[in-house]
C-alpha cells in the first residue's frame, strides 16, 4: 500500500490540543490528549458513544472548560477564550436552531449580537443562502422546514460567522439514510469550495471514509489511531480500530505463531496459513499467541485463486445484498464471512476453497492487542 | 420505471384472490352508547359535579334574594324577585366594624399587593430557575436544594422572625413588606417550576447561542423567553391564585386601611349588626372569588394556546 499523505507545513496547525484532560469529579473524560489540526484539514473524530469525542469537541468550542491543558485555534491560546473569541462555528445534532426566529434570524441572530452593520449581515446571509440553495427558505420558521432543510440553516449559521474552523457534533445522525447521504456530498462539496479547517464528531464509520483526510479513531478517552482513512481501513493499528471500522466487520482468528518447515505461520485450530506477503518491521517468532485479522473482501474463492494457498470451507449462510453478496463459512472451526460479488450464489453446505490476500490481512498480538 | 411497476401490479393484482367476506364481525366493533360502564361513569361524574356545584348554586341564589325571602328559609328553591341590592352593598357599603364602604377598599389593597408580586416573584424566579439550569456554578446544586427545603418549612414558623425583621426595617404594616414576602415565599416553588423547565429545553440551543456570542440575559431575554410562554402562565395562574387567596400573610402583614380582599371578606361575615345579611354574605364571597375564577377561565386558554404555540420541534 502506498499512501501518501497530504503534506502539511509544520506551522500551519489550524487547531492544537495540548495535553488536554477533561475530568468530571473521580471521573475522567480525556486523559491527557493532544493533536494538531493542519490548516484547511477536514478531521473525522470517530468512535462509540460515550468515548469523549463530543466532549472534546464542546472543549475546543469552549462549551466546556477543560481541567487541565490548553488549546491553540490559529497558532492563539484560547484555552480560556470564550466560544464566540475563539473564531469558530458550530453543528449540532439536534440542529438547535432558535424555534421563534425566522430562518434569517438563525442566520442574522449572531451578527446582531456582535453588533455588525445591517449591510454587512444582508452580504454574508444572502452570500451564505447562495452556497446553501437556501434562499427561498428566508422567511420560513425552522418548525416549516425538513430535517435536510434545517440541517442546512444550521450550516448557514456557522457559514455567516465567516469562521477558520466548522465543529460539527453529529450533524447528519438526526436524518434518515438518503438525506444523509445526500448532505454527505454536499458538506464534503462545502469543504472543497471553503477550504476551511473542519472537526466532524461522528459514530457513523461511512461518514468518517468518506468525509475525512484524516480520522482519529477514539476510545474511552483516548485517540486510538491518527491517520487517514486508508490506512485506517488497511493497516489498523490495534484491535479495537481493526474491529470498528469496516462493515461487515473484520474476521479475527485466534491461533499462535509456529515454524513450519523453516517459516513461521500461523496456526489455529490445527490450520496453518502461510504469512507470505504479510508487511511487517517486526520479528514474528513463534509461540507467540496472535490473533489474525482479514477483511471479508480480501478472502478469495475458487475461481479467484491463483495458485496460492487454499483452504477447505463450508458454506452455512448466505446474505444477498445486492450489490455483493455476503457469505458465513465455517472454517477450521471459526465462522467467516467472504464477500463476493452480487451475482455469485452458494447453497447452503457446498465446499469452497478459500485463500486469504495476507498483503491486505492484520496481526495482532493477543495480550496487547496492537499490530505486528 | 413506470412500465415495470405497471408491470409489478398487474403481477400482483392476478396474484391475488379477490376475497369475499364471511358473515359475521366485520369493520369497527359497535359500542353501545348505555352500557353498564359507561352509566357508571357518567353517573359517577355527574355526581361529583352536583356534589361541587351544588354550594355555588346556593350562594349565586342566595346573593340575588332580598331577606324577606331568605327568611322562608328554602335555601335551594331559585329566587322570586331577582335583586342585584345585595352585591352593590356587598362592594361600597357593607361594614366591617371600623368603616363602611365595603370590599371595594379591599379589592383595589388586593390588587396592589397581588400585580407587583406576582411580577416580581415571575421575573425573579425566571432568572434564578434559568441560571440553576443553564450556567451551573460551583454550589448550585445545594443552593437549590436549600431554597427546595425552604418549601416546606410551614410558613406558621416563620411569621414571627418575619415580623421582627419587618418591623426593624420600618415596613410593617405596609403594602411594600407584604409584597416582600410574598415574593419570597413563592421563590422555592416557582424556581423548581422553571429550572426545570429550562433544563428541559434542548441544550444545544443554549449553546448554539452561546457559540453566537450571546451574554447571559441576551440568551435569557432572546432565546429562553420567547420559547417560555407556557411555563410563564403557569407559574402566573399559581402566583395569583395563591396570592389573592392568601389570607395568613395578609392579616398579619398588613394594617386595616390595607387588609387585602380575603381578611375584609372574613370581617365582613363576621361583623354581626343585627340581622346576618346572608344575601351580602354570599355576594361579597362570590366577588372575593371572581378574580381566581376569572384568571383560571382565561388564562386556561391561553395556557392551551401557549403549549401549542410552544410545541416547535426544532
Amino acid at each position: 500500500m502506498n499512501v501518501v499523505p497530504m503534506q502539511f507545513s509544520k506551522a500551519n496547525h489550524s487547531v492544537s490540543v495540548r495535553d488536554l484532560t477533561l475530568s468530571f469529579g473521580a471521573l475522567t473524560v480525556l486523559g491527557n490528549l493532544n493533536l494538531d489540526i493542519h490548516d484547511g484539514e477536514f478531521l473525522v473524530l470517530l468512535g462509540s458513544s460515550g468515548c469523549g469525542k463530543s466532549t472534546l469537541l464542546n472543549c475546543i468550542a469552549g462549551l466546556l472548560e477543560p481541567t487541565e491543558g490548553q488549546i491553540f485555534i490559529k497558532d492563539k491560546n484560547v484555552t480560556w477564550e470564550e466560544p464566540k473569541d475563539r473564531g469558530i462555528g458550530m453543528v449540532f445534532q439536534s440542529y438547535a436552531l432558535y424555534p421563534q426566529m425566522t430562518v434569517e434570524g438563525n442566520l442574522s441572530f449572531g451578527l446582531k449580537v456582535a453588533g455588525m452593520a445591517k449591510d454587512e449581515i444582508a452580504k454574508r446571509i444572502a452570500r451564505a443562502a447562495e452556497i446553501l440553495q437556501i434562499e427561498p427558505l428566508l422567511q420560513r420558521k425552522p418548525a416549516a422546514l425538513s430535517g435536510g432543510q434545517r440541517q442546512r440553516v444550521a450550516i448557514g449559521r456557522a457559514l455567516v460567522r465567516d469562521v477558520d474552523v466548522f465543529l460539527f457534533d453529529e450533524p447528519l445522525s438526526n436524518l434518515d439514510a438518503k438525506l444523509r447521504s445526500e448532505l454527505r456530498v454536499e458538506i464534503k462539496r462545502l469543504h472543497q469550495q471553503l477550504k476551511n479547517t473542519m472537526i466532524y464528531v461522528t459514530h457513523d464509520q461511512i461518514e468518517a471514509l468518506t468525509l475525512a483526510d484524516r480520522i482519529a479513531i477514539m476510545k474511552s478517552g483516548v485517540i486510538q489511531q491518527l491517520a487517514d482513512p486508508i490506512t485506517i481501513y488497511n493497516r489498523p493499528n490495534n484491535l479495537f480500530v481493526a474491529g470498528f471500522i469496516g462493515s461487515p466487520s473484520m474476521n479475527f482468528l485466534h491461533g499462535e505463531l509456529v515454524e513450519e518447515g523453516g517459516r513461521t505461520v500461523f496456526r489455529t485450530n490445527n490450520v496453518s496459513f502461510s504469512l507470505e506477503g504479510y508487511d511487517t518491521s517486526e520479528m514474528l517468532e513463534a509461540g507467540r499467541k496472535v490473533v489474525l485479522g482479514v477483511r471479508p473482501e480480501h478472502i478469495k474463492v475458487d475461481g479467484d485463486l491463483a495458485g496460492e494457498e487454499a483452504h477447505e470451507a463450508v458454506v452455512d449462510i448466505e446474505e444477498p445484498m445486492g450489490a455483493d453478496n455476503l457469505i458465513w463459512l465455517k472454517l477450521a472451526g471459526h465462522t467467516i464471512s467472504v464477500r463476493v460479488g452480487g451475482a455469485r450464489r452458494y447453497a447452503i453446505g457446498a465446499q469452497v476453497r478459500l485463500g486469504f490476500d495476507m498483503t491486505m490481512a492484520s496481526l495482532f498480538d493477543a495480550g496487547t492487542e496492537e499490530r505486528i | 420505471m413506470a412500465d415495470v411497476s405497471t408491470l409489478n401490479t398487474a403481477a400482483v393484482g392476478s396474484d391475488a384472490v379477490r376475497p369475499t367476506l364471511a358473515p359475521g364481525p366485520r369493520g369497527r366493533k359497535p359500542k353501545r352508547v348505555l352500557s353498564r360502564r359507561n352509566i357508571m361513569l357518567y353517573g359517577i361524574l355527574g355526581l361529583a359535579a352536583l356534589y361541587y356545584l351544588l354550594p355555588l348554586y346556593v350562594m349565586v341564589v342566595t346573593s340575588l334574594k332580598g331577606m324577606p325571602e331568605i327568611r322562608l328559609g328554602n335555601i335551594f328553591s331559585p329566587p322570586v324577585e331577582i335583586t342585584f341590592e345585595p352585591w352593590v352593598k356587598a362592594w361600597a357599603q357593607a361594614c366591617t366594624g371600623l368603616n363602611c364602604d365595603g370590599l371595594s377598599r379591599g379589592f383595589w389593597n388586593s390588587v396592589q399587593i397581588m400585580v407587583p408580586s406576582v411580577i416580581v416573584s415571575i421575573l425573579v424566579a425566571s432568572v434564578s430557575g434559568y441560571s440553576l439550569a443553564n450556567w451551573r456554578f460551583k454550589g448550585s446544586e445545594l443552593f437549590f436544594s436549600i431554597l427546595i427545603i425552604g418549601a416546606f418549612i410551614p410558613y406558621q414558623v416563620m411569621i414571627y422572625p418575619i415580623v421582627i425583621i419587618l418591623r426593624e426595617m420600618g415596613i410593617y404594616g405596609t403594602l411594600t413588606g407584604l409584597i416582600i414576602v410574598h415574593t419570597i415565599f413563592g421563590m422555592p416553588i416557582l424556581t423548581l417550576l422553571f429550572r426545570n423547565y429550562f433544563a428541559s429545553l434542548p441544550e444545544e440551543l443554549f449553546k448554539a447561542a452561546r457559540i453566537d456570542g450571546a451574554g447571559f440575559w441576551q440568551i435569557y431575554g432572546r432565546i429562553m423567553l420567547p420559547m417560555s410562554l407556557p411555563i410563564f402562565v403557569v407559574a402566573m395562574i399559581l402566583q395569583v391564585t395563591g396570592i389573592w387567596n392568601d389570607f395568613l400573610f395578609g392579616v398579619v402583614f398588613t394594617r386595616p386601611d390595607t387588609y387585602p380582599m380575603t381578611v375584609q371578606l372574613n370581617n365582613i361575615v363576621n361583623s354581626v349588626q343585627g340581622v346576618k345579611e346572608y344575601n351580602v354574605n354570599m355576594a361579597a364571597t362570590l366577588l372575593t372569588g371572581a378574580v381566581p375564577l376569572i384568571v383560571y377561565f382565561v388564562s386556561g386558554r391561553l395556557f392551551v394556546r401557549g403549549i401549542a404555540a410552544g410545541a416547535v420541534k426544532g
